[in-house]
């Protein structure tokens, strides 16, 4: 049992398991996301109150879930970075950071330009879109204090620190954002309606977030396999791999 | 399809400013990120080769003299 | 030594040192009172549109306030070798730490609370609200020097390090100023903030017993480094 999570431990194995499920699960992704695409785009009904704007679903809703779990892999990363020293943690969590604050942009962007249409401005302050903010910064956070320090184990140590604060802090930024808007909300709008979602529009949803979460591990892995590259370069069998 | 044309696609009732550039700008940045670690990856193997061609070249250089 | 000497000497000795560097402890204060005079140059000295903004207000500047005051809170000790000693020392760090932050509290958190009415005065808030402002000042200032703590201990060793404390600690301030300031404003609406005090005390309250954790991590990290 121990064997197994020192395999999990070691770059080389990642990287051989890694290539074998690359292809699969990219192919697998990329399928998902494309027929959620198509299917969401241009064969799902479309919303009676919003328009066609409310497409932009498809690709909003899966970014926002997977800015949120990209915290949560990098925290529990860094989490087992810290008490087990792991090398593939340390790195798993280095390359989570920059993916997440992607991810979170992208729920900001296309959150943005969804209100737009729906409600009149380019940004609204609602809990939703409060939080993926805080979540942003809590991002940047992490990429600028890894960076700041000389050496880059003890810039990754710290990092970790701070991802696992920010963890045991999500939930009640989250709660408090939540209740903060409830109480400013103006009275006249509600901009979080949620609409029960028909099952023709949820559909492409569930394909997009299934076909999310597989990139993400896509993206996860081949980030990991250049920094294992970089990291390993001075051993044999990335020598070998070089050739 | 929902569309009556291609045309209907593309315009999407006057949304399709902005469906179209939320995809856009999405899949922009996951292709960005897709071909980043690739390409760095590519690069840090060629630089690995020739270093250790240069490497060699000096062991069998230093051999001969 | 006892734990508890302990603590209380490391008490002493923040407190001490804190009373000799006094501009340390006065420079977020006017820091504080500058920015209340920022706003009403950037807003307009309308009284009532400063008394809308007020609660809100008041408690940006006392948490920016707690914050400088909190940067460098570990810096001195460790570029000259204390804070190894303080971590080796048989004592568990935890409580020491819990000290330190207490003496820090009493210099930039308390105080800023005590100052808070003149700041309250400057910005017309309705007088009905000056209590419960210091009271939630009192009560949340706690987790503004604690989680401030933590930013300073993890970027002690890092070159103008403060621009990357206030990344690091604002967004976590979130749910402090948000009660916060609701437990203001309710105050100043003539309804109850009771409830918001509440939270902002439950907050401070995990934050003291949670933080010493975090910032002995960080520490131990940049001084076994060093």
């Amino acid at each position: 049992m121990w064997q197994f999570f020192h395999k999990l431990g070691s770059p080389r194995w990642f990287y051989q398991i890694s290539s074998s499920l690359l292809p699969w699960l990219g192919v697998l992704s990329a399928a998902l996301i494309i027929t959620a695409t198509v299917w969401g785009l241009a064969f799902a009904p479309m919303d009676f109150k919003q328009g066609n704007s409310f497409r932009i679903i498809y690709i909003h809703v899966p970014s926002a879930f997977l800015a949120l779990a990209g915290y949560y892999t990098m925290a529990i990363a860094g989490a087992v970075y810290l008490i087990w020293r792991m090398k593939m943690a340390e790195i798993v969590l280095r390359v989570a950071a920059p993916i997440g604050a992607v991810m979170t942009f992208l729920a900001l962007i296309t959150g943005a330009i969804w209100g737009k249409p729906t409600w009149g401005a380019w940004w609204v302050w609602d809990a939703r879109i409060t939080s993926m903010l805080v979540l942003f910064f809590l991002y940047m956070g992490v990429v600028a204090l890894a960076g700041s320090y000389q050496r880059a184990d003890l810039g990754s140590k710290a990092a970790a620190i701070l991802a696992l604060v920010g963890t045991v802090n999500i939930p009640i930024i989250y709660k408090s954002v939540d209740w903060w808007y409830s109480l400013h909300q103006p009275a006249t709008i509600k901009f979080t309606s949620k609409p029960s979602i028909h099952p023709d529009m949820l559909w492409p949803l569930l394909l997009m977030i299934v076909g999310f979460y597989l990139l993400y591990a896509v993206l996860i892995m081949l980030h990991a396999r250049a920094e294992i590259v970089q990291r390993e370069q001075r051993t044999r069998w990335i020598q070998e791999l070089a050739k | 399809m929902y569309f009556d044309s291609i045309g209907d696609l593309i315009h999407m009732a006057g949304h399709g400013v902005f469906v179209w550039s939320s995809y856009g700008i999405t899949f922009l940045a996951l292709l960005a990120l897709i071909i980043y670690p690739l390409r760095k990856k590519q690069k840090l193997l060629k630089a690995i080769k020739q270093r250790s061609l240069f490497e060699q070249e000096n062991v069998q250089h230093e051999s001969k003299t | 030594m006892s734990l508890a000497s302990a603590c209380w000497q490391m008490l002493r000795r923040d407190l001490t040192l804190l009373a000799r560097r006094k501009m340390d402890v006065l420079n977020p204060l006017l820091f504080g009172f500058l920015v209340a005079l920022l706003f009403p140059l950037g807003l307009g000295p309308a009284p009532a549109s400063l008394a809308l903004v007020a609660p809100g207000l008041l408690w940006i500047i006392a948490l920016l306030s707690c914050l400088w005051a909190t940067d460098g809170v570990f810096d001195e000790d460790f570029h000259d070798g204390s804070l190894a000693l303080i971590l080796l020392s048989p004592q568990p760090a935890y409580f020491l730490i819990m000290a330190r932050l207490m003496a820090h509290w009493l210099a930039s958190g308390f105080i800023v609370a005590l100052v808070s009415p003149v700041l309250a005065l400057m910005l017309y808030l309705p007088s009905e609200a000056m209590g419960v402002l210091f009271l939630s000042l009192l009560l949340g200032s706690a987790s503004l020097v604690c989680i401030g703590a933590v930013g300073a201990a993890l970027t002690v060793n890092v070159r103008n390090g403060g621009v990357l404390l206030s990344l690091i600690v604002l967004p976590l301030y979130v749910p402090v100023i948000i009660f916060g300031s609701a437990a203001v404003q309710a105050a100043a609406q003539l309804q109850d903030s009771t409830a918001y005090l509440a939270i902002l005390a439950a907050m401070s309250l995990l934050a003291i017993v949670l933080v010493p954790l975090a910032i002995t991590a960080a520490l131990r990290i940049n001084v076994d480094a060093a």
